[in-house]
This record gives C-alpha cells, sequence and structure tokens, in this order.
C-alpha cells in the first residue's frame, strides 16, 4: 500500500511539473506567433521597413519558446499511456481521438509553415510570406482548441456511453464532444490566455531595453513602436480574459460547484435571502483549514459574490464545499475507490484564483498607462523610468497568471480525473516502478531547470545584441580549427 | 476482425513508416554534426539541409503515437507503460535534439554553438536506437498479464536481438542520412559521406543478415508467415544492395537515397506483418494484444477515418510544396561560392 500511494504521488507530481512547464511555453509561443503576425501584417501594410525588421527580431524569441514548447508537448502526449495506462485503457476511445486530430489537422501544418516562414524571408513576397506566419497562429489556437476538447472532457464528460463488457467509456458523439460547454468557456479565456502573454512578454522586454537605451538612439523608435503592437494585443487578450473568465466563473456554479465553492472560499452554503442586506459579501482574504475544511479567517466585501456570481448587487446562493461534499458522498459513496472525501484544495484555488484576478487587473491598467505614456506626443515612457521598470517587470507576469489558471483548472476537479466518473487513483499504471517514476521525475526537473535558465540567458542575449546586431557570420569568430593554423601564424 | 480495425492497423503502419522515412535522415544529418563535419561551413550546412523540415517530420511520431491512442487505447497503454524507461530516453534525446537546433542558433560564440551540435548528434544517435529497441522487444514476446500490462525487466528487453535491432535501425538511419546529405549538399562533405558509405553499406548488409538470423530465435515470424517474412527480407537485403551499388557504382543519388528510406520502410513493415493480427506479443500467447480486442470503438474508428482521410492528403500536399520550396542544394563550401 505504501508504494502504492508513492506510484500515484510521484505520477501526479509528474503530471503536474510537466503540465506546467509545458504552459509556460504555450500560451508564449501562441501569443508571440500573433504580435509577430501583426508586426509583418503592418509591414505589409505600411511597407516601412522596422516592422520587418521587428517581426524577424522578435521571432527569435518566439521561435526559442516553439522548440521548448514542441519537445514539452511530446511528454504530454506520450505521459498519457507512460504513467496513466489504466486511464488510458478507460477513456482513450474518447480521449486519443482529439488528441490525434491535434497532431493530424493542427500540428502538421503548424510545425510546416513555420519551417517555411523562417527561411523564406527573402524568396516570397510580403504579401505571401506573411500568410504563413498567420497560418502558423491559426494552426497553433486550433491545436489549444483539440487539447483543450480532451482537457474539458476531464472536467465535464459529455458524448459519452459506458460499455460494461469492455469495462470502458465509449464515444457516442464527436459532435457533443466538441460543443462541450466547458470547451467553449475554457478555450477562449485560454486563448485571450495567450494574447496576453503574447503582448506582455514583447512589452516588458522592449521596456528592459529602453531603459539601456540613450534617449537619442535609433533602436528607441523601434522599440517605442513593438511596445504599441504589443499592448494592442496584450490588451485584447486582457479585455477578452475578463469578459471570458467572468462567464467561465459563472457557469462553474452549476458545472463544478466545489471548484467554484473553493475559489470563492465557501465552506458553509450562502443563502442570500437569510442575510440581511440581501447580497452575498466576497471574500477577499480567507484561510481554510486543510483538514477540517472549514475557514478559520477571512476579510469580507459586501455584495460583491452577488456580483460575480448572480451578475446583480443582491440574490442568488453559493453552495459551500461542506455540503457538497455531502452530496458527493451520498451520490458516489463515502469511500469511494479509497477516497476519504471530495473537497479540493481549497487555500491554492482561492489564492490561485485571486492571483490571476489581481493579475488581469494589474496588465491591464499598466497596459493603458504604457500607451498613454508612449504617445509621440510627449515621449513620458522615455522620462519615467520608474515606469519602464514596471512593464519591464510584467514580462513575468502572464507565466505566473497562466500558471494560476491552469492550477485552478486542474486542482478544482480533484480527485476525479474525469468528473464524477474516474478518481485519479484509478488512472494511474498499474506495471511502472516507482524507481522509474522517480528517475525520470528526477531527469525531467533537471531538463526543465536547465532548459529554462538556456530559454532566459538566450532571451536576454537576443535582446542585449537587438535588431542590428550584425549576421551571425560576420559577428562570430572564425572556426577555431581552422584558426588554429592561423594563429599560429601569427604568433611567429 | 472489421474492416476499420484492419484500416487503422495499416494507417499507423504508415505513419510510422512515414516517420522513419523522414526522421530517418534527420537523425542521420544529426549524427554527422560529429561523424561527417570538419567545420563550421559544413555544420551550418548540415542544418540548413533539414532545418524548415525537421519539426514536421517529427510530427509523424506524435500524430503516430496519437493514433495508437484513438485508434488501440490498450496497445498505447500497454507499449507506453510496457517500455516506460526506453520511451523515457527516446524523449530526452527528442528532447534535447528539438531545442538543440534551435538554441545553437543563438550562442554568442561558435565554441557555445559547438556545445549543442553534440546534443544534437548524440541524441541522433540515442532516438533511433531506443526506438529499434522497443519495436523489436514488442515482437519478441514480452512477459505480459492478461489485462495487457507488461512487467518486463531489464533483460527481457535488453537481448541480443533488440541490440541487433537497435543498430540497424541506427545505422540504416544514419546512411539514410549520408545518402540525403549527397542528395542536398555540395562540398567536401559530400565527398566524405561517399567515403562512409562505402564502408558502411558491407557493414550494414552484415547487420540485415545478423538481424534475419535473430529473428528466427527470437518471434516466430519464420514459424507463423514464412513466406512474408522471407519476402520482406529479401526485399530488404536488395534495397541495401542495390542501393550500395547505385552510389558507389554508378555515383548515383536520387535512387540510393529512396532506396535507404525504403530500407527503413521496409523493417516497419516487417514489424506490422509479423504483428498481424496480434499488437503486442506476450510470453504466454494467450495474453497477447489482438487487432480484434485492443481498438476502440466502430463509432471512433469511423470519426477518425473521416478525420483522417480528408486532413491527410492536405497534410501530405503541403509537405510535398514545402519539400518542393526547399529543392535547391546548400553549398557547404563557401570557396565554390
Amino acid at each position: 500500500m505504501v508504494t502504492l500511494v508513492g506510484i500515484l504521488d510521484l505520477a501526479r507530481f509528474q503530471f503536474a511539473m510537466t503540465t506546467i512547464f509545458h504552459f509556460f511555453f504555450v500560451p508564449m509561443s501562441i501569443g508571440l506567433a500573433v504580435v509577430v503576425a501583426s508586426m509583418e501584417t503592418m509591414y505589409v501594410i505600411k511597407k516601412e521597413e522596422v516592422y520587418k525588421k521587428m517581426a524577424q527580431f522578435w521571432s527569435k524569441i518566439f521561435l526559442l519558446s516553439f522548440a521548448v514548447g514542441v519537445v514539452t508537448g511530446i511528454i504530454q502526449e506520450f505521459q498519457f499511456g507512460m504513467n496513466w495506462s489504466a486511464y488510458s485503457r478507460y477513456v482513450g476511445d474518447i480521449f486519443g481521438a482529439p488528441l490525434a486530430i491535434e497532431a493530424l489537422v493542427a500540428f502538421f501544418a503548424e510545425s510546416t509553415f513555420i519551417g517555411l516562414w523562417s527561411f523564406t524571408w527573402d524568396r516570397f513576397k510580403p504579401a505571401i510570406h506573411v500568410i504563413f506566419i498567420w497560418i502558423v497562429a491559426i494552426a497553433s489556437s486550433l491545436s489549444a482548441l483539440w487539447i483543450l476538447a480532451a482537457n474539458s472532457f476531464m472536467q465535464n464528460p459529455v458524448g459519452y456511453a459506458i460499455d460494461n463488457n469492455m469495462g470502458r467509456a465509449e464515444l457516442t458523439s464527436i459532435f457533443a464532444l466538441m460543443t462541450n460547454q466547458q470547451l467553449w468557456i475554457e478555450f477562449p479565456h485560454v486563448l485571450m490566455g495567450t494574447f496576453v502573454a503574447g503582448g506582455f512578454i514583447i512589452a516588458g522586454m522592449s521596456a528592459f531595453k529602453l531603459l539601456k537605451l540613450k534617449k537619442d538612439d535609433v533602436q528607441v523608435d523601434f522599440f517605442r513602436k513593438s511596445i504599441n503592437i504589443a499592448l494592442a494585443v496584450g490588451l485584447i487578450g486582457v479585455g477578452g480574459t475578463v469578459i471570458t473568465g467572468d462567464r467561465h466563473a459563472f457557469e462553474l456554479q452549476s458545472m463544478q460547484p466545489m471548484k467554484y465553492a473553493a475559489m470563492e472560499g465557501v465552506d458553509e452554503t450562502m443563502d442570500s435571502s437569510k442575510r440581511a442586506d440581501k447580497a452575498q459579501p466576497w471574500s477577499l482574504l480567507s484561510v481554510t483549514n486543510p483538514k477540517t475544511h472549514k475557514v478559520i479567517a477571512r476579510i469580507e466585501v459586501p455584495y460583491v459574490l452577488s456580483i460575480l456570481g448572480n451578475h446583480s448587487l443582491t440574490g442568488g446562493t453559493t453552495v459551500g464545499t461542506t455540503e457538497l461534499n455531502k452530496q458527493f458522498e451520498k451520490k458516489y459513496g463515502k469511500t469511494h475507490d479509497g477516497i476519504k472525501d471530495y473537497y479540493v484544495p481549497e487555500n491554492t484555488l482561492f489564492y490561485a484564483f485571486r492571483v490571476m484576478a489581481v493579475g488581469a487587473g494589474l496588465l491591464g491598467m499598466v497596459a493603458l498607462v504604457a500607451l498613454w505614456f508612449n504617445r509621440r506626443k510627449t515621449n513620458l515612457i522615455l522620462t519615467q523610468r520608474w515606469f519602464l521598470w514596471i512593464l519591464g517587470i510584467m514580462t513575468f507576469f502572464p507565466f505566473v497568471v497562466n500558471t494560476a489558471g491552469w492550477l485552478v483548472t486542474e486542482l478544482g476537479r480533484y480527485p476525479w480525473v474525469v468528473y464524477g466518473l474516474m478518481t485519479i487513483a484509478d488512472a494511474v499504471s498499474p506495471n511502472v516502478s516507482a524507481a522509474s517514476l522517480l528517475i525520470s521525475n528526477i531527469v525531467y526537473f533537471l531538463t526543465f531547470a536547465s532548459l529554462g535558465g538556456v530559454m532566459i540567458w538566450l532571451s536576454r542575449r537576443v535582446l542585449h545584441d537587438g535588431p542590428d546586431a550584425e549576421k551571425e557570420e560576420e559577428l562570430s569568430p572564425r572556426d577555431p580549427y581552422e584558426d588554429l593554423a592561423g594563429s599560429e601564424e601569427a604568433a611567429r | 476482425m472489421s474492416f476499420l480495425q484492419i484500416l487503422w492497423f495499416v494507417l499507423i503502419a504508415i505513419l510510422w513508416s512515414g516517420f522513419f522515412f523522414l526522421e530517418g535522415y534527420d537523425f542521420g544529418i544529426g549524427m554527422q554534426f560529429i561523424f561527417n563535419s570538419r567545420n563550421q561551413d559544413d555544420r551550418e550546412a548540415l542544418y540548413e539541409s533539414i532545418g524548415p523540415h525537421w519539426d514536421a517530420n517529427e510530427v509523424w511520431l506524435i500524430t503516430a503515437g496519437g493514433a495508437m491512442f484513438a485508434a488501440f487505447p490498450y496497445w498505447y497503454a500497454s507499449l507506453f507503460s510496457g517500455f516506460y524507461l526506453l520511451l523515457f530516453i527516446v524523449l530526452m534525446a527528442l528532447i534535447y535534439r528539438g531545442v538543440s537546433f534551435e538554441f545553437r542558433e543563438h550562442m554568442p560564440t561558435i565554441q557555445g554553438s559547438q556545445l549543442w551540435e553534440r546534443f544534437i548528434a548524440i541524441s541522433s544517435f540515442i532516438a533511433p536506437f531506443f526506438l529499434g529497441m522497443i519495436f523489436t522487444a514488442m515482437v519478441s514476446g514480452m512477459p505480459m498479464d492478461a489485462k495487457g500490462n507488461l512487467s518486463a525487466g531489464f533483460f527481457d528487453y535488453v537481448t541480443p536481438f533488440t541490440l541487433v535491432g537497435g543498430i540497424a535501425v541506427t545505422l540504416m538511419s544514419y546512411v539514410h542520412g549520408l545518402n540525403y546529405t549527397r542528395l542536398r549538399i555540395i562540398g567536401d562533405i559530400r565527398t566524405r559521406a561517399m567515403a562512409q558509405l562505402k564502408v558502411l553499406y558491407p557493414i550494414l548488409l552484415a547487420g540485415e543478415a545478423l538481424f534475419a538470423i535473430l529473428l528466427f530465435f527470437y518471434t516466430d515470424f519464420f514459424q507463423t508467415k514464412l513466406l512474408w517474412t522471407l519476402i520482406i527480407l529479401v526485399a530488404i537485403v536488395l534495397s541495401t544492395v542495390i542501393g550500395w551499388y547505385l552510389t558507389v557504382n554508378k555515383k548515383k543519388e536520387v535512387f540510393p537515397f529512396i532506396l535507404s528510406g525504403l530500407t527503413l520502410v521496409e523493417v516497419v513493415i516487417l514489424i506490422f506483418v509479423g504483428l498481424f493480427p496480434r499488437l503486442m506479443v506476450a510470453n504466454n500467447p494467450l495474453h497477447s494484444l489482438k487487432i480484434i480486442n485492443a481498438s476502440s470503438s466502430p463509432y471512433t474508428l469511423k470519426v477518425m477515418s473521416f478525420v483522417v482521410l480528408t486532413a491527410l492528403p492536405l497534410t501530405l500536399g503541403y509537405q510535398i510544396w514545402s519539400f518542393w520550396v526547399f529543392r535547391k542544394r546548400i553549398v557547404a563550401d563557401k570557396v565554390v561560392e
């Protein structure tokens, strides 16, 4: 029994680690593709060289993130079979389809056209060449659609029937799978999150560069224009995530009430009609005891939860985690497959949700101020160095908020791997040893740490060299093997 | 077995064939970063020759994996969890290879780039070797329970047969890569490729003979499908011999490349023909995974067939177009330019 728990924990840790690391680079590369495509589109429309240079320069960061995103994505696809073979057998009939379709329909297009695009700057007319990057951007968004269709099935299983002979779930309607309500609140939200990532990474990096440049440097114009395009995309992203996020939370009340209650720190059911103000207060901060699952301290703001959950100043009811746990126990049994209760990690969900919400607000404000400061009339952005620092630090924010969102989504379905259908404990591979899992966990961890480190270091280098860096051939020293002969001669 | 089940068995064989044909030479090019490059110009040319394609070529693997998941979830689950450590090594190799192509581009110094080029070369050896090992282990009878859970230990999948299988796939990929170099790159590197091929073809042939002998001892291919096994083995040997002759004696470029790719495809065909109607061979024949009861439901197979039959022609279309766009040869020697 001890080893079994070990395997489950190790497999869960591995899934969390690999998904989070992969999900650093997914929104980044999709978002950067959109921003770079916008830059090249500007070049096609305005025919100014600066936009071409911009697209080429930022594509370096984009290609770096794409490479890391691709290779960490292979782990994701293989991981279901490697660590979660019981899961793969049980829902493979449904879950495998969107993954295969993703590779076939989206990923092939993405990788073929990224090759075409990055190697043919001087071979196609700009108006043709720009099509390639848009195909990459659209195909990678489609990738997200298919992957999230698979994830949405885990969150809200639809379009299936249980086959008792085979002992598995089977697909009955691909149409139902693709029109899953969960998918169409999750996908737009994630897509807007990628816009946030692409926009603020470029704007933030530009701000760091502006801090280093003298005011009359020729590159200043380049980076100021980059900020404008990037933040236009980023602002669409912020607005989009807020609107879709609000809808997402609203729908959760009926689809995954446990997730919603934990996100809002509601342990005891809150019925507004029983309150004096007829409205639900919202917890700004709260602490839940992870053992008793009771809230031990909170700071409340009146009315706000009614606004969020009922879309009106008053009214609405939020079922608390205690009552929901009882409902689950009634429905699925008190000890379903060795599970003690149906609570989710309340504090993680509560604060991850707030990080996401506060992060979005902050990013939106910074973007508006940045666009205001960056106006040609005032050039405030060059004199207000403190603000450039703030904008620079925003480079890292999309990673934080996107990860927080991912944590809410995935931890919020605990203890289910497929909501209401299969528990995480039942999903793990029975034949993989703890030693194998431990080794792979350690190696993955070290690999991710070094890849992340190299990635940051190389991105800084790209930024340091700037858009006017000479071509590699001219810049780099000659080959050391060839040089040996030369330097010997020189020494003589 | 239904028609759709067989169709998907064939489609998965096609996807793996596509992967080995295309990524096979990418692996071979990767190996040449150590074994067939004298200077940075050579390595730049090697990268440029596969730069626009290697990523799309690797998607064949991802699609093959996804297709196994969607069409035969029991196969996917047994294979991937059963050969855990081997697959893990393949994954690590693919990860380091993939990022190295990108990282080497951005290194500030030549020495820095060379670090990643070593990663490319080493991982280009590791990936085909362990893939070859997995495929040969899959057909040589593994300890499996009735549910399809593999409990293979180190000595179950590390046997003379799987070692030779791994080396054969690696060597075939290297030869395929050398042929690709002769097809795509102009310069000294191409002359050296020819010199290496002269040595490697006979070694490959000997390896194939050894593989055929071990195949007899470690699998039931000769007992269950004698005729087919012999035909395919002869085809593998013939492809190699004709490729050898055309390369060394006739100095041809296109046909030897096609033939060396075909050799890899024929190995895939051999494995799949030998498997049929099974998907995984167990020690205990009763526990072998079979096409008939390891597939997805008829509905899922129908949906997937519809998707593949519409998307695959389109995919092939733009991939071929992309190869046509980059048909020009790459000059490795700056002096010639």
